[in-house]
């Protein structure tokens, strides 16, 4: 059985299956990171002796403009494949590739540094929800590279086979980016800044 | 969204991309500078949080297309909204209220609760 609307949209809703599908994830997850912002207001706020460690702010501020540049890359990918010029495609989405792996390297350098600092998840609350957010933050970078380094390896067969649905893949990974971009976009004053 | 594919629209859609990330890196240096100025608490958060709520819609409108999107996407972001709104509202309400309800107990300290 063939499944309807994987590339065209469905009438009523005007969207193609993938498409609703990760918009009411990304909802979901407006929720999952709303939820710890929430906390964060509330231990903030709840806590007289609230204890700010320095964060390393040219470093996150470094990840921020990698971030930027990566939501750059990889929506000139999307539209790369839609000119049908898949070698540009590649570059593009392998670029985004490298900068979120370079978001990774720069976190994980920030990681190291706090350690050494004695800071750690269980040091004050501070450093529980530094963790928490940034963490999970960085778990969704990740996720996000699994994903890229398929659609550039194994699942760049479709491109051959159902080149239209393809394309709405990498649209799709590309509005679960932007969301990646978007917290950070606010985690960033939230938790370095302020 | 989109959907048109016509190199020149293609082009003028490029454009626009670039003219956004031009716009976020200028604001994301904007960010960092305010945050150096001696402000009081309430000025840095609110600037900080209107500059990052600038940023947020144009990678919204711009990158994620909510410019001229579906109806049923409004119609899901609207219902998160909802939600994402009382998810802050609800318990920082709830904190709120108690605020002020100084209690005294013996051997507790105004406004700490029992349990520590």
């Amino acid at each position: 059985m063939e499944i309807p609307y994987t590339v065209e949209a469905r009438p009523d809703t005007g969207l193609y299956n993938a498409k609703m599908g990760i918009w009411l994830f990304l909802a979901s997850e407006v929720m999952l990171f709303g939820a710890l912002f929430s906390t964060y207001i509330i231990l903030r706020t709840g806590n007289p002796d609230w204890v700010q460690h320095p964060m390393n702010v040219p470093l996150a501020t470094l990840n921020t403009m990698i971030l930027i540049s990566s939501s750059v890359t990889v929506i000139m990918s999307w539209v790369s494949l839609r000119l049908k010029n898949f070698a540009r495609y590649r570059m593009y989405l392998a670029g985004t590739l490298v900068l979120a792996g370079g978001f990774m390297v720069v976190k994980a350098i920030e990681y190291n540094q706090e350690f050494t600092q004695g800071l750690f998840p269980w040091s004050d609350n501070y450093m529980g929800i530094y963790f928490t957010l940034t963490g999970l933050h960085g778990l969704h970078v990740l996720g996000g590279m699994v994903v890229f380094g398929y659609l550039l390896g194994p699942g760049a067969k479709m491109w051959k086979t159902a080149p239209e649905q393809y394309v709405n893949r990498i649209e799709c990974v590309g509005l679960y980016w932007h969301f990646v971009d978007l917290v950070w976009i606010f985690l960033f004053p939230s938790l370095y800044l302020l | 969204m989109g959907g048109h594919n016509s190199p020149e629209d293609i082009k003028k859609e490029t454009r626009t991309y670039l003219l956004v990330f031009a716009a976020l890196a200028v604001l994301t240096i904007i960010t960092v500078t305010v945050s150096y100025l001696d402000l009081n608490r309430a000025q840095a958060i609110t600037v900080a949080l209107f500059v990052a709520t600038i940023k947020g819609g144009l990678v919204a409108a711009f990158f994620m297309h909510l410019m001229s999107e579906e109806k049923f996407i409004y119609s899901v972001l609207v219902l998160t909204l909802v939600f994402f709104v009382a998810l802050f509202v609800l318990p920082i309400g709830t904190y709120a209220d108690a605020v002020g309800d100084h209690f005294v107990m013996e051997g507790v300290e105004h406004g700490e609760s029992e349990a520590h």
